[in-house]
């Protein structure tokens, strides 16, 4: 890598990577994201470097191993250019196939691509697959194509192009008036217009100043920030450079959740490159500006995330949060002036200094500009990451992304936001999803966690099921979000057990009003959400578990009736012979019966029973 | 309106002086000091169990929450973090701030049904009985954080800290064993609202944090000062010799 002496010799740099570089040479992109690299990314990648090696290819046909390619739930995912098309669920021993039929022939092996689950239509190329279609990456653009490891790749994508105009054309003012009119917003979670918050920390009159990228991504099952540090590392670090600049800070730092180390490691890597070729250090691109990126380890804990928390945990202090003002653009990090943004706002800022403030405003809705990432999981036929323009509804999102409901059961809920987020109900599905929206009907956007549910979730038990996370995680600090939860937990206990009473959902509702007002972090006084969100849609549920004692969903195991069909038993008697507490009797080949009293619902009966005789209700 | 200076004001750094309203009452107060303290100054008591002038505040309690901004645009936050700025208009006793001191009560009156301070509290703000479960009914600790502040801030050597997240938040020594840094002052014991943290004296020997301490008694009287160990932490700390320290106050 050469050392850019000017922005001249970048730029003349760039050109002459662009002409070398042939678009219509054959390309083998294997995804190597969160999701495909466990499932056999590397073999696969083996596999084809070995068979293009065999067939005299391997001049002729570049391999990469690139980051997320969206689709995760066809892992392992190859996408082959310039033809782009995509090849899902891929086994090292697929890849002879592939380069004997597509690379060498053109073909395209039809048991490797992607399949509507409703039609059962098949499609290879990616602009025909619906997944693909309705997108607008931004964020997300390079994933597939570039080596996360190569500077090369990035500058000829035209990498470092925001930076070289910020410090040649811009002055910091112009860059924050930039940001400011694109309208960008934190994509972390509170969604704070990120030129304010530049503005502020540039006007303190106090040195030195920093900011920090927060790649913590507590959220469990989110993977957003995650794929965008592994895959394209150097956007994140050219934001950030940006970003130092508008504001006048020395020294930068990116907080990396401790569970990804693969994100640490290409993090370094692009930032030794940064160094190697004058985009970090002294004297940037010879604009006499100095900048350095230093990568910190997440200590473990969700809450670490906070800003103020996280903050306390670089200083080496115990990680919790601290009320605010001071606000950390004002005081934070060692409390001096810190502008703090997540791994996908820093990633936004490259692109919107290239492309112009107005182009990025053209993008979404009227307070919430651009793109958002979001990661799809549950119940949906096609899971993975989507980015698409704020105001996106979320019909478009489950049924046009995500392909609709797998086994074509029932949409139920949609939980935005990570665990404190809230749920979303089929009455509003056509909603436009951007930040005012989702908090319109008691969710948030969060770091774009979406999770989908059917009907076979019991929306008791998943409220239970994400106050017991908060509940572990909330540092305890103040008192409504420590024991809040704690009695929230309770209760939800309660009900999930019969023994709920109506008086509960008025107790939790008061319990939520002090927690939302009187936490002192986001954790407390979001985690009031999926009770709130679940309370006002769902609430029918929580009564027939309190009044009827019964969970329609059949989740709540408590609550659940075992009985025996006498029509159906056979009298063999598999169901005796499992249940732990001997509650099921009868004589042999004829029909059983399950003692009430002595049942302690633990299922095992029923799955023991080979002619569907034991009923659950 | 006159400004009041109370000797509370030392503590804050002084700002300048900027104009609000508390409860309506427009008031002259030096910016960026606490509004708990610049209610207190005025009139206006706010409760508090975390709070004490000698430490930084951390908002841990959420008793001392006050109303800003105006309908319907309003926000609770604590007073004894918030900063007094201009044109802020502030409630200290507003129907959602009571509410919501009331429920932090009954929440920790759940917690601690024994502790003494907490009855009383409650019952102040009209909570004789909490809605709530209660784990444990010896529980007597309220996290308010006040004796690690001490300890850290105070006596200077860090020997408690919080542990955990909420399921087992509590206070405790490094690794659960007898802290090697605890000087067996006490002040952590004295400065503990709800007197909880177990601490005897007998024979000569104080035992604090399970740790026992030989305490010296004064050359001239004979009573007992302070523990030896804390004498000679002072010693270090002076340069004077350990010995210096071997007459109590009141002999000296
Ligand atoms: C409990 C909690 C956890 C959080 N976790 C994260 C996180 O993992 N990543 C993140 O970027 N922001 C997280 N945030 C939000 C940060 O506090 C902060 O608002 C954000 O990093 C600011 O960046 P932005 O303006 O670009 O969104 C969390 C907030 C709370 C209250
Ligand atoms: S709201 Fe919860 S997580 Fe945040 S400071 Fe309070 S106890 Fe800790
Ligand atoms: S007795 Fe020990 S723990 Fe308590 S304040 Fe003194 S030094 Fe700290
Ligand atoms: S031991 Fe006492 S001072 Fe320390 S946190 Fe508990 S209640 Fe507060
Ligand atoms: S990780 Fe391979 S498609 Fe997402
Ligand atoms: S006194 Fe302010 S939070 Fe406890």
């Amino acid at each position: 890598m050469p050392r850019f002496e000017s922005i001249d010799h970048l730029r003349e740099y760039r050109r002459q990577l662009i002409a070398k570089r042939d678009p219509n040479q054959p390309q083998v992109l294997v995804c190597a994201g969160p999701g495909c690299l466990p499932m056999g990314s590397e073999d696969v990648a083996a596999a084809f470097r070995e068979e293009l090696e065999k067939n005299g290819l391997a001049a002729k046909v570049v391999l990469k191993e690139c980051g997320c390619h969206g689709l995760c739930a066809g892992a392992v995912r190859v996408l082959l250019r310039p033809q782009e098309i995509t090849y899902q669920h891929v086994k090292a021993e697929d890849v002879p196939e592939i380069v004997e039929k597509t690379l060498k022939d053109g073909q395209v092996v039809d048991r490797l691509v992607y399949e509507d689950p409703h039609t059962q239509e098949k499609a290879a190329h990616k602009k025909d697959i619906p997944f693909f279609k309705g997108q607008m990456p931004i964020v997300l653009r390079k994933l597939d194509v570039i080596d996360p490891t190569s500077l090369d790749d990035y500058l000829a994508l035209g990498g470092y192009r925001g930076l070289r105009k910020a410090l040649l054309e811009m002055k910091a003012d112009d860059i924050i008036d930039a940001i400011d009119k694109s309208g960008l917003r934190g994509r972390g979670g509170g969604g704070f217009p990120t030129g304010r918050k530049w503005r502020i920390c540039q006007e303190v009159e106090d040195e030195p100043k920093f900011i920090i990228c927060n790649g913590d991504e507590g959220d469990p099952g989110a993977f957003m920030d995650r794929a965008v540090m592994e895959g394209d590392p150097h956007a994140v670090i050219e934001g950030m450079i940006i970003g130092a600049f508008a504001i006048g800070a020395s020294k930068g730092y990116i907080y990396v959740r401790h569970e990804y180390p693969l994100a640490v490691s290409r993090l370094q890597m692009a930032i030794d490159q940064c160094r190697e070729s004058g985009f970090l250090g002294k004297n940037i691109l010879r604009s006499g500006f100095d900048f350095d990126i230093k990568i910190s380890r997440g200590a473990g804990a969700f809450v670490c995330g906070e800003e103020t928390s996280l903050i306390h945990s670089m200083e080496g202090f115990i990680g919790e949060p601290s009320p605010r003002p001071p606000y950390p653009a004002q005081s934070g990090l060692f409390g001096k002036p810190t502008v703090i943004n997540n791994v996908e706002t820093w990633a936004n800022v490259p692109e919107i200094i290239n492309l112009g403030a107005d182009w990025y405003a053209d993008i979404g809705t009227e307070k919430s500009k651009g793109t958002k990432v979001f990661s799809l999981v549950g119940a949906v036929n096609q899971t993975g990451l989507v980015e698409v323009p704020m105001g996106t509804t979320l019909r478009q999102i489950v049924y046009d992304l995500g392909g609709g409901i797998r086994q074509d059961r029932e949409f139920k809920a949609v939980q935005t936001g990570g665990p404190s987020g809230g749920c979303i109900p089929p009455q509003f599905l056509d909603l436009p999803v951007d930040y005012d929206s989702l908090q319109s009907v008691g969710s948030i956007m969060g770091s774009g966690g979406m999770i989908v549910m059917d009907t076979s979730s019991c929306m008791v038990d998943v409220a239970r099921y994400f106050i017991n996370f908060l509940y572990q995680e909330s540092c305890g600090k103040c008192t409504p979000c420590r024991e809040g939860l704690k009695q929230i937990l309770f209760i939800l206990d309660e009900i999930i057990h019969g023994r709920g009473q109506e008086e509960h959902l008025g107790l939790m509702e008061e319990l939520c009003a002090v927690m939302s007002a009187a936490s002192i972090c986001g954790l407390g006084k979001s985690a009031v959400n999926p009770i709130r969100s679940t309370m006002k849609y769902f609430r029918e549920e929580y009564l027939s578990h309190i009044r009827d004692k019964k969970c329609h969903a059949l989740v709540c195991r408590p609550l659940l009736k075992y009985t025996v069909d006498p029509e159906t038993c056979t009298g063999c008697l598999a169901c005796v012979r499992e249940c732990p507490v001997g509650a099921i009797s009868g004589k042999k080949k004829m029909a059983q019966e399950i003692d009430q009293e002595l049942c302690i619902k633990c299922g095992l009966c029923y799955e023991a029973c080979q002619f569907e005789a034991i009923k659950i209700e | 309106m006159v400004w009041k200076i109370s000797d509370e004001t030392a503590y804050d750094t002084l700002g300048e002086e900027v104009r609000l309203t508390i409860n309506g009452v427009p008031i002259r107060a030096p910016q960026d000091q606490s509004l708990l303290v610049t209610a207190r100054q005025n009139g206006f008591e706010i409760p508090t169990l975390c709070y004490h002038r000698d430490l930084p505040s951390e908002g841990h309690c959420r008793l001392c929450v006050v109303e800003i901004g105006e309908y319907p645009r309003t926000q609770i936050v604590n007073s004894c973090t918030y900063p007094t700025q201009a044109g802020l208009v502030v409630q200290t006793h507003s129907e959602t701030v009571l509410q919501a001191r009331r429920l932090v009560l009954e929440l920790l009156l759940a917690r601690t049904p024994k502790a003494k301070l907490i009855q009383e509290m409650a019952a102040a703000h009209g909570v004789y009985e909490s809605r709530f479960k209660t784990d444990d009914p010896e529980e007597l600790c309220i996290l308010c954080g006040l004796c690690v502040r001490t300890c850290r801030e105070v006596v200077g050597v860090s020997a408690i800290s919080m542990k955990g997240r909420t399921p087992d938040k509590q206070v405790a020594t490094p690794f659960m064993e007898k802290s090697p840094a605890c000087i067996g002052c006490g002040s952590c014991a004295f400065v503990c609202p709800t007197n909880v943290i177990p601490y005897t004296e007998k024979d000569g020997v104080r035992t604090i944090w399970g740790r026992d301490f030989e305490l010296q008694a004064c050359n001239v009287c004979g009573n007992y000062i302070a523990p030896k160990y804390q004498l000679e932490h002072w010693a270090k700390l002076t340069g004077d010799p350990v010995e210096t320290f071997f007459v109590c106050r009141d002999c000296r």
